[in-house]
This record gives C-alpha cells, structure tokens and sequence, in this order.
C-alpha cells in the first residue's frame, strides 16, 4: 500500500486522481467486481411479463436477500415486511442496476489508467467504495467499538485481511470525500491542498 | 411529534384551479438510521449533495443519526419519499420511509 498513501487527490487543475501501484489497482478491480457479483439482477425469466420486464419490475414474493452483505446493499424500505416486498418488486432491480453501473465505471476507469488514475465519476467512486464497505463491514461484522479488536486479530484469522481492505477503502473515500467538499474537512477553498497535474 | 391540521377558510379568493388532490399536509418522513460503516463526512456530503441542505443543517442531521441513532431527513407526499429512500439506498446509506404519525 504504498502509492496510494495520500489517497484521492485534487490536482491544480481541478482534476482528481488516485496514485496506485499496480496491486492496488488490482485490488481495487477485484472489490469493484465483487460489489457487481453481490447485487447484479438475475436475468429476466423468458416467460416473464414482457411490459413488467422492460419497465424492470419482478413478479412474485421478493423480500431482503438472505446473505446480509446484500440485505445491506438493499434494505427494506418499510418496516412493514409486505409494504417492503411491494416497494422491491417496483425499485429493487434499478437500484440493483445503478449500482452495477457505479461499480462497472470504477472499473472502466482503473482500466483505462495507469498509475494515476483520472476520477471522471465521484459518484461511482464513492458509490462503490461505499457499497464494498458496506459488504464488507457486514462480513466482519463491524460495528461502533469493534475497530481495535478487528485491527488486532492474528494475521491467520480469515477477518483480518478482510478488516485491512475495509481499512484502506474507508481511507481512499475519506480521501475522496475531502476532495469534493474540502469544507467538511475544516478547508478552504483557498487552503485546500492541491498537488501539481 | 403533532402537527396543526390544515383547515381551508373558504373565501372568495381562492383560486378555484387548486387542486383538490394537492396534499397540504406533509404526511410522509424518510428517516436514516445509524450504522457502523458510513462515514460522518461521507452522510454530511449525501445530505448537502441530495437534499441541496445547507452545511449546518446537513451536519446537523449527521450528528442526529450518529449519536441518537436516526434522523429525519425530509418529509412530503409517499412517493416523494419513496424516491427519497431510493437515493439513500443508492448511496448505501440505511433508511425508511413512514407516515409521520
């Protein structure tokens, strides 16, 4: 984890842009891949609705998904359980959608870079960064007072190598964040750090 | 948390196109709960950047979901928060929508 030790960074110009080697650059590949893996929708059935399919929508009893990482991703929107299935059956698959296409930008710009990759898409870079988190998180079952015993465990426990990656995620999109409002950070527009293009 | 009913006075000015179906009362709330893996900086920048509210009002917002454990974040008709929830779970962030009773 070398290059990237400064994280997201704002250039004079305006332009943000990540420093990573080519093992972060393949680790972020692969967290990006995984987050389209977890949420992608499943194909449309051929005997399915043809309106229903092309406005998105699933036929039958949808609920949250059984893996918590992805009931995470797509969480009830009502506390009411059928109120929730309704709600999914409408909006469950665009969501599943936008997330995808966050997660396949990320990709799509890695892809194109080398060692200093160009943020063309914040959004999607947050999005992804948020979702891998997000799944992540859930994984190793974070929570608010967890950080040091998680950051303490035996490097052969499986939950370590998952916790330094949610570390390093979490760092790169602080980073992304101070980039786009260095205000919430205690910056200026005048002092905010700015490196050359 | 109550909120003083609407009552229409009828007078000669009322514009009679007012459409009957406009709610006038606000009846629906989209709330965000805390969780362990969004950052405050990052559920201040989703509020400022969505909702277009204010630095203070966006971290005030923040603290309340982070230290009492939700927040309302914007209230109006069911479907307006429908698309409010959306975004949020866009954005990953936890939330649900409710009457505001």
């Amino acid at each position: 984890m070398s290059e990237s030790t400064y994280g997201f960074q704002r250039t004079a110009t305006g332009r943000i842009v990540l420093r990573a080697d080519k093992v972060e650059r393949g680790l972020l590949s692969s967290v990006a891949r995984q987050v389209i893996d977890l949420v992608k929708p499943e194909e449309m059935p051929e005997d399915a609705d043809p309106l229903a399919a092309a406005l998105g929508w699933t036929e039958g009893d949808v609920g949250p998904s059984d893996d918590p990482a992805v009931a995470r991703l797509l969480p009830n929107a009502y506390a009411d359980e059928a109120e929730s299935a309704d709600f999914r059956r409408f909006t469950e698959r665009d969501l599943r959608q936008t997330k995808v296409q966050h997660a396949t930008t990320v990709l799509e710009e890695i892809e194109r870079s080398g060692e200093k990759i160009t943020v063309g898409s914040p959004e999607s870079w947050l999005g992804t960064l948020n979702d891998a988190r997000l799944a992540i998180g859930t994984r190793i079952q974070i929570s608010e007072d967890n950080h040091e015993e998680l950051a303490g465990l035996a490097e052969d426990d499986p939950r370590a190598g998952l916790f330094h990656v949610y570390d390093w995620l979490t760092f790169l999109q602080e980073s992304l964040v101070r980039c786009l409002d260095p205000s919430l950070y205690g910056f200026t527009e005048d002092d905010a750090p700015v490196i050359d293009d | 948390m109550s909120r003083a009913a609407v009552t229409p006075e009828i007078t000669p000015e009322i514009d009679e196109a007012v459409d009957e179906d406009v709610e006038v009362q606000r009846p629906w709330i989209t709330i965000v709960w805390n969780d362990p893996v969004n950052l405050m900086s990052y559920v201040t920048y989703v509020f400022m950047n969505y909702f277009k509210y204010p630095r203070d009002k966006a971290e005030k917002l923040m603290r309340d979901v982070h230290y009492k454990g939700r927040a309302v974040v914007s209230s109006g008709t069911r479907e307006e928060m429908e698309r409010d929830v959306t975004a949020m779970h866009s954005y990953g962030l936890w939330a649900t929508l409710q009457r505001d009773d």
